[in-house]
């Protein structure tokens, strides 16, 4: 499984990461494995706004309904349409064309919050082993 | 993301080689089964081009024997027993006076005086009680699940793996009908059965030689690239038939009249529990269906899912998922008699969103069995 160093990650199993002033949002290796394949994803519009570790959307896999919630508070600038078409991006390649949404960070602040690559690793060790 | 963990439950004999083989496990009905050993879209994909083998020892095997064996099936199926011939297998309900559904399974006719029922896992013991409180000691009846190991070889190249390995020509067991033989030695039940719309075989076999048979029909099934299936793959397989599952599409505040399953209750056979009631609703009218739902809008329906009809709700979606073959939403849902209709268009509450949707003809993807 892979993390990519650089990006910051929630205990929900998403992954932010920032170019500028945007962010790119998606969700990780771990959680497209332990969903399996997904077959619909529902986004917000371009043009919401999105709050931090709140709800933004929903990831489906034939078994399952999960809930998304947002790393960060911010406003959606673009959203993954082509995951409407292709889900499975979201399995395929989870931090490339899986990603979600861009959203125009609110509050840098809200990203110390999060894990590093590293941090995320021990936290999904520790939730396994517990 | 809400992830679930499983706990510890019941096992079947076979839950060694799951664990090899990678499965991810899941509680089904208090039995700890394999979901998925990869992708539940390559698994579904397997069996309806090829073929793949499905672990379905948690079903429960109940056998009636005796001199009034048949007035005790009888008395407790809708099915009409006394058509079955020696090896000759029927899909039935058992019912609630009421009307309700106990259970669903299949009666094998194994002898004049000698059935098995193969009931769902989860139902095992309330049917067994039922069964032996309603036979009121008029035949003998066993619970003999534990013994018992069954297994699903379903898809097209079900009989090329079986065969080779079986001491019967498979070409004559017939759709719905059994035989016994033996494969790869072991001593098994043979029924051209199944729960995924393909050609294919259910085995019976004792429960200490279900990992030997299950290796021998992996490795016989090969060529063909046979893969094992999970209860994922087996979920959307059944719903694309239009099949019903206990406790999701089928209940005991269900009637078989009302889930379409009309043409297993036998009201003409002679008396038998529930026969009053569903006589009546037949007589009164059936005042919902289940039905077929397809999605228009985007959005994947789910169980419990309101059905809305003009903003009023007049039903709720019992099963839904993706239909891997298919490449769109179904599901499986009551709706009032009148909006039953294939065509009618309905709306799906998803989370609070109504989504157009419609009722469907079922099966959603056609049927492959071997009827001939």
């Amino acid at each position: 499984m892979e993390f990519p160093a650089g990006l910051r990650y929630t205990k929900e199993h998403e992954w932010i990461r920032v170019e500028g002033d945007q962010a790119y949002v998606g969700i990780t290796d771990y959680a497209q494995q332990e969903l399996g394949d997904v077959v619909y994803v529902e986004l917000p519009e371009a043009g919401g706004a999105v709050r931090y570790m709140e709800p933004f959307g929903v990831v489906e896999s034939v078994k399952a309904v999960s809930d998304l919630f947002s790393p960060v508070t911010g406003s959606v600038k673009q959203v993954n349409e082509e995951l409407f078409n292709r889900p499975e991006l979201v399995n395929s390649d989870p931090y490339g064309q899986g990603w979600m949404l861009v959203v125009e960070v609110g509050d840098a602040s809200q990203l110390d919050t999060l894990m590093t690559a590293e941090q995320y690793a021990a936290y999904l060790r520790q939730t396994k082993e517990g | 993301m809400a992830l679930q963990a499983t706990t510890s439950l019941k096992r079947t004999p076979l839950y060694e080689l799951h664990r090899e083989a990678g499965a991810k496990f899941v509680d089904f009905g208090g039995w700890e089964m394999p979901v998925q050993y990869g992708s539940i879209i390559e698994e579904h994909k397997a069996v309806r081009t090829s073929v793949g083998l499905f672990d379905v020892s948690h079903m429960g095997e109940i056998e009636i024997r005796g001199p009034r064996a048949l007035e005790v099936v009888q008395r407790l199926t809708t099915n009409d027993a006394s058509k079955l011939e020696v090896y000759q297998v029927q899909y039935s309900t058992l019912c609630y006076p009421h009307g309700g559904i106990v259970d669903d399974l299949t009666v094998y006719r194994l002898g004049p005086e000698h059935f098995l029922l193969c009931v769902n896992a989860a139902n095992i013991d309330k049917d067994f009680s039922w069964i032996v409180e309603q036979a009121r000691g008029d035949a003998d009846i066993t619970n003999t699940s534990a013994q018992i190991a069954q297994l699903a070889l379903q898809g097209r190249h079900a009989q090329a793996t079986l065969q080779p390995l079986c001491d019967l020509a498979l070409d004559g067991v017939r759709y719905y009908w059994s035989a016994k033989g033996r494969v790869k030695g072991i001593e098994a039940l043979i029924s051209r059965t199944g729960y995924t719309g393909e050609d294919g075989f259910e085995i019976y076999c004792p429960a200490s030689q279900g990992s030997e048979l299950w290796r021998a029909l992996m490795e016989a099934g090969a060529p063909y690239h046979i893969k094992a299936i999970g209860l994922g793959a087996r979920d959307t397989l059944r719903l694309e038939m239009g099949y019903a599952l206990y406790g999701n599409d089928i209940t005991a505040e269900t009637t078989p009249l009302q889930a379409g399953l009309g043409w297993i209750v036998k009201l003409n056979k002679g008396d038998f529990i529930g026969r009053e009631a569903l006589a009546k609703e037949r007589g009164e009218g059936i005042k919902r269906r289940l039905v077929g739902l397809e999605m228009i809008d985007r959005g994947v329906a789910r169980a419990h899912y309101h059905i809305l009809v003009d903003g009023q709700v007049v039903g709720e979606v019992t099963s839904g998922t993706v239909s891997p073959s298919l490449n769109k939403s179904i599901g499986l849902g009551y709706v009032r008699t009148e909006s039953a209709k294939v065509g009618t268009p309905l709306q799906v509450d998803i989370r609070g969103k109504p989504a157009q949707a419609q009722v469907a003809s079922m099966p959603f993807y056609p049927s492959q069995v071997r009827k001939a």
